[in-house]
């Protein structure tokens, strides 16, 4: 028996919501139709608790400064600590990592072309910690071992939509060959529309939003041809994480998924947030 | 051959590409250094002597000082490093983003509550409003 993806878990990682947990806000009016949406998605992870998350995010220089900053990265770590944004380490535990796992994705993703930089020391910030609240809630421990994979979306160019998705396909592969039943999730994160920057800031486009997990859904191969211009124009400077969402998408397989749940929300902080989860259904 | 920059033509808007990285690599590392909290206490008990520290431009530094965050990233500021400065100075990232849109910051957040700016007549320099 090998390893299987038998699951995805699509969300949008706001700063705002970790400080909304954080700070005990999760009830506030502004807050609760947000947390509330999440409800599913939490008994939903609850029920069907992987073995290991393979986690897509983007770091918001954190871990990497303009010294370096790898296009894809993958933790080979053992553990993970929540970084210092500035505002202070986030008062969530330790990301334990899975060194095996990871190191076997790396390699078996290499070989297929995928020039990936393996991390043994990173800290992981909101990107990452946020989709782990909103699925998890605030537990003592993460409910499983992460593998934190990065994505330069912040120094353009980024990699494409397409790239993206294909790289999904190589990791799908990758975890196929790796000999122990473990039952793991893909989570792709960030979006969706928003832009932090300049006289724009603020732009939420929820057609563009819609359409797109329209598409993730039903035709992510036509998706992930997709240009990056039409992310930055229609959904925001920022809106470009989206193509994350289609590495996970990539890593699914062929058949058509189920839809276990899908939620649509206006506005965090500056963001626009959504949420998806697929099945596999083989 | 010139490079491809489709993005050159969206309103209010700055890419931040690699020739934008590359001028503003220090002012960037400059806005890294805030992450250590002792970095923090130094900047803010001599913003100017610590900029100083620097090897940015006087025109980084003055932005930098007068919180311009428009005009920081004109000089080749990121949006995800500025956002140090405003941690720094214990500024949410809405107020942060407000600011550079020249709404007042209650003005801004509620045009998030209610649902954002528009993409209509945001798309393309120029284009007119519907």
């Amino acid at each position: 028996m090998s390893a299987r993806i038998t699951a995805s878990v699509y969300t949008s990682h706001v700063p705002a919501i970790g400080a909304a947990i954080d700070l005990g806000k999760t009830a506030e009016a502004y807050w609760a139709p947000l947390f509330k949406g999440y409800e599913p998605a939490k008994a939903w992870m609850k029920a069907h608790q992987p073995d290991v998350i393979f986690l897509v995010y983007n770091d918001h220089a954190t871990a990497f400064s303009l010294d370096m900053i790898p296009t894809f990265a993958i933790g080979c770590a053992a553990e993970f600590k929540p970084a210092d944004e500035g505002w202070g380490p986030r008062p969530v535990p330790v990301v334990k990592g899975h060194p095996e796992l990871a190191s076997h994705i790396a390699h078996s993703v290499i070989q297929d072309d995928f020039d990936l930089t393996i991390v043994n020391r990173m800290d992981v910030d909101h990107g990452l910690t946020v989709p782990l609240n909103l699925m998890c809630g605030s537990p003592d421990a993460w409910p499983c071992p992460v593998i934190p994979f990065a994505v330069n979306v912040v120094q353009y160019p980024v990699p494409s939509g397409r790239r993206c998705y294909q790289l999904g396909k190589a990791i799908r592969k990758a975890v196929e060959s790796y000999d122990e039943p473990l039952n793991v999730h893909i989570w792709g994160t960030g979006g969706m529309s928003h832009q932090l920057q300049g006289p724009r800031a603020g732009l939420i486009n929820k057609e563009f939003d819609n359409a797109f997990l329209d598409q993730l859904i039903a035709d992510p191969e036509a998706l992930s041809r997709k240009p990056h211009i039409d992310y930055v124009r229609e959904a925001g400077s920022e809106g470009i994480e989206l193509v994350m969402w289609l590495i996970a998408r990539g890593a699914m397989a062929d058949t058509p998924p189920r839809v276990v749940h899908r939620f649509y929300h206006v506005p965090a902080s500056n963001t626009a947030v959504g949420n998806l989860i697929l099945e596999n259904t083989q | 051959m010139a490079l491809e920059k489709p993005y050159l033509d969206i309103p209010g808007t700055t890419i931040f590409d690699a020739e934008q990285s590359r001028k503003g690599y220090h002012l960037n590392q400059f806005c890294m250094s805030l992450m250590k909290a002792e970095n923090r206490a130094r900047f803010k008990a001599d913003e100017r002597a610590y900029l100083d520290e620097w090897p940015m431009t006087e025109d980084q530094k003055l932005a930098v000082l007068s919180r311009d965050l428009n005009r920081c990233i004109e000089l080749g500021g990121n949006i995800y490093f500025l956002a140090k400065i405003g941690a720094t100075d214990g500024k949410s990232f809405q107020q942060m983003a407000g600011s550079m849109t020249g709404m007042s910051e209650a003005a801004y957040r509620d045009m998030m509550i209610g649902g954002g700016r528009s993409i209509e007549g945001n798309r393309y320099i120029g284009e007119k409003k519907k």
